[in-house]
């Protein structure tokens, strides 16, 4: 389970004004969600209100890009050929707000390391400088 | 509660297809020999037929993901329609089957022709689909993902199983769940089909063969996935007071489970370890008066084995947590023990039939006509269900009478 030497193949999304804060934060080294401006909820995936106090207020913001594995899943079926199999797929919970939460993969450690509670922080993976996806790697290093 | 609308519809007639791997038949084909049998299970002719719904109907998507919507089946048979529906934002596949009861409740139509048709198999097998239905043409040929699949196909999680996998892990987490007691939905399934002579698996399989098998998303196997086949499944959903002089004593829908309470995603939903099931299992408990140990059989989603456990959870068969322990072994979900669980072989066994077979399977029971894998007693409740992630939905079913 060596990490891949290059770069494993991604669907990209399609980047729009109203995503676009999330997907290419990461130029400036930020993950970014919508935050409402009245009640200071996170808001994601990105939507024209604020769904707990309905505002129309809302930009985007800057997380520390520290959380926790919340689940995760070493997925192991060739659905494209890439050489990284098994992969870590993981949905990471942000320290900011309990149910700020995000599908991603764990990185820069052995998958089988990988695991419920693991303290994880954003790394981010550029593509063709159109999309720097957010990530996770081990806090403290590989296996804690 | 005023008596719920689903006790004035009720189950009049079922169809099924020719049901195999890359039989390579046109699937309107199929799917009017389902529709067909059900019609004429019924003691109905077209004619009478004034209504039509279907999951998901007609749709682009990866191509077998269904072999007809609803304007080719009415135009293939000439139907003369009073009401039709076909979607795929609904509760789960069998949200369909809701809706048939909801228009012969509401006196749109007087008996329903619900179908669902696929043709996976063959579609996989020509390289029409690449497993994930990714446009071909390598790198994604320029396709870029939108919409719920942007939060989930970027970071490689290409497939359901990726995203039940995550459901599964958390649940093996919080409850200490293992591989050893999922396996027992996956033989189960095995068991049953050998009794099914329309089974695409059929051959014995042992728990070291389950254990042995390789690894597609941990904790989930090849073994805990279903197979794509071909076929169609039809029923016929008539209003009580036109089905009295019909061929058969009509099956009645006690209740029927279609909320959804949460956030409706995969991975957003707010316990991952109950997906949307819990909502509808909650809900049809709520329509009736009785209670999980009332049902005599069980036929509920396994498009992945950990959905079964989850809806042996969501419909109160065990505690939230115990399903683990609850199917370990197997003794207690076998045709012969206290509740005996997909007894056509599911789809895990049987064939991806999509939701369908799995309310098709539930009436044979009632009606008795499971032959070799009849369960025993004369069973009288029946519960069908269908769906994982944010998709669920289920029906109560008693009868016949």
């Amino acid at each position: 389970m060596s990490e891949a030497p290059e770069k494993p193949f991604r669907l990209l999304p399609r980047v729009t004004p109203t995503n676009e804060h999330f997907w290419r934060g990461g130029r400036e080294g930020e993950l970014r969600f919508l935050r409402c401006g009245p009640c200071r909820e996170y808001v994601h995936p990105p939507a024209p209100r604020c769904p707990a106090c309905l505002s129309k207020d809302l930009a985007p913001a800057a997380v520390s890009g520290l959380g926790t594995v919340h689940t995760f899943t070493l997925n192991h079926q060739q659905w494209v050929p890439s050489a990284d199999h098994p992969y870590a797929i993981a949905v990471v919970a942000l320290d900011e707000q309990s149910d700020l939460r995000l599908m991603s993969n764990v990185v820069h450690c052995p998958a089988d390391s990988v695991h419920i509670g693991m303290r994880v922080r954003v790394v981010f993976e550029n593509h063709d400088d159109d999309v720097w996806f957010p990530l996770f790697e081990p806090v403290d290093g590989a296996a804690q | 509660m005023s008596e719920p609308m689903e006790r004035r519809a009720c189950i009049t007639g079922i169809g099924q297809s020719q049901i195999g791997r890359r039989i390579g038949r046109d699937p309107l084909d199929l799917t009017l020999d389902a529709c067909i049998a059900a019609i004429e299970d019924a003691g109905l002719t077209r004619d009478q037929i004034d209504g039509i719904t279907t999951y998901p109907g007609a749709m682009g998507g990866a191509p077998g993901f269904t072999g007809a919507g609803v304007t080719e089946v009415q135009d293939a048979l000439r139907l003369k329609l009073s009401w039709y529906t076909g979607a795929l934002e609904q509760p789960g596949q069998l949200g369909a089957v809701v809706n048939a009861c909801m228009a012969v409740a509401c006196g749109l139509a007087d008996h329903v022709l619900c179908f669902r048709s696929v043709w996976e198999a063959t579609a996989q097998g020509s390289g029409k689909r690449s497993g994930i239905g990714l446009p071909s043409g390598g790198g994604g040929g320029g396709f870029r993902p939108s919409g719920t699949m942007e939060w989930s196909l970027p970071f490689r999680a290409y497939s359901a199983a990726n995203w039940i996998a995550l459901s599964a892990q958390r649940h093996f987490h919080e409850f200490g769940t293992t591989r050893e007691q999922l396996a027992g939905i996956a033989l189960n399934a095995r068991r049953n089909a050998a009794l099914n002579p329309n089974a695409i698996y059929r051959d014995p399989m042992s728990l070291d063969d389950y254990l042995a098998a390789r690894m597609i998303s941990t904790p989930l196997c090849l073994f805990d996935c279903d197979v794509p086949c071909d076929g169609a499944t039809a029923m016929i959903v008539s209003r009580r007071e036109v089905a009295g002089d019909l061929r058969r004593r009509p099956i009645g829908v006690e209740a029927v489970g279609t909320a959804i309470r949460g956030r409706p995603s995969w991975d957003q939903w707010d316990d991952l370890t109950t997906m949307a099931l819990r909502d509808a299992g909650a809900m049809m408990w709520e329509r009736t008066d009785l209670t999980p140990a009332d049902v005599d059989v069980a036929e509920l989603y396994d498009g992945f084995s950990f959905i079964t456990l989850a809806w042996l959870e969501a419909l109160g068969f065990c505690e939230k947590g115990e399903g683990g322990p609850f199917v370990e072994g197997g003794t207690r979900i076998a045709l012969d023990g206290d509740l005996p669980l997909n007894t056509n072989g599911g789809q895990l066994s049987g064939g991806r039939l999509h939701g369908f077979g799995f309310l098709h399977e539930a009436c044979v029971q009632l009606w008795g006509e499971g032959g070799e894998r009849q369960v025993g007693g004369d069973p009288e409740v029946a519960v069908a269900a269908a769906g994982g992630g944010p998709l669920g939905g289920c029906l109560l079913l008693t009868g016949p009478r």
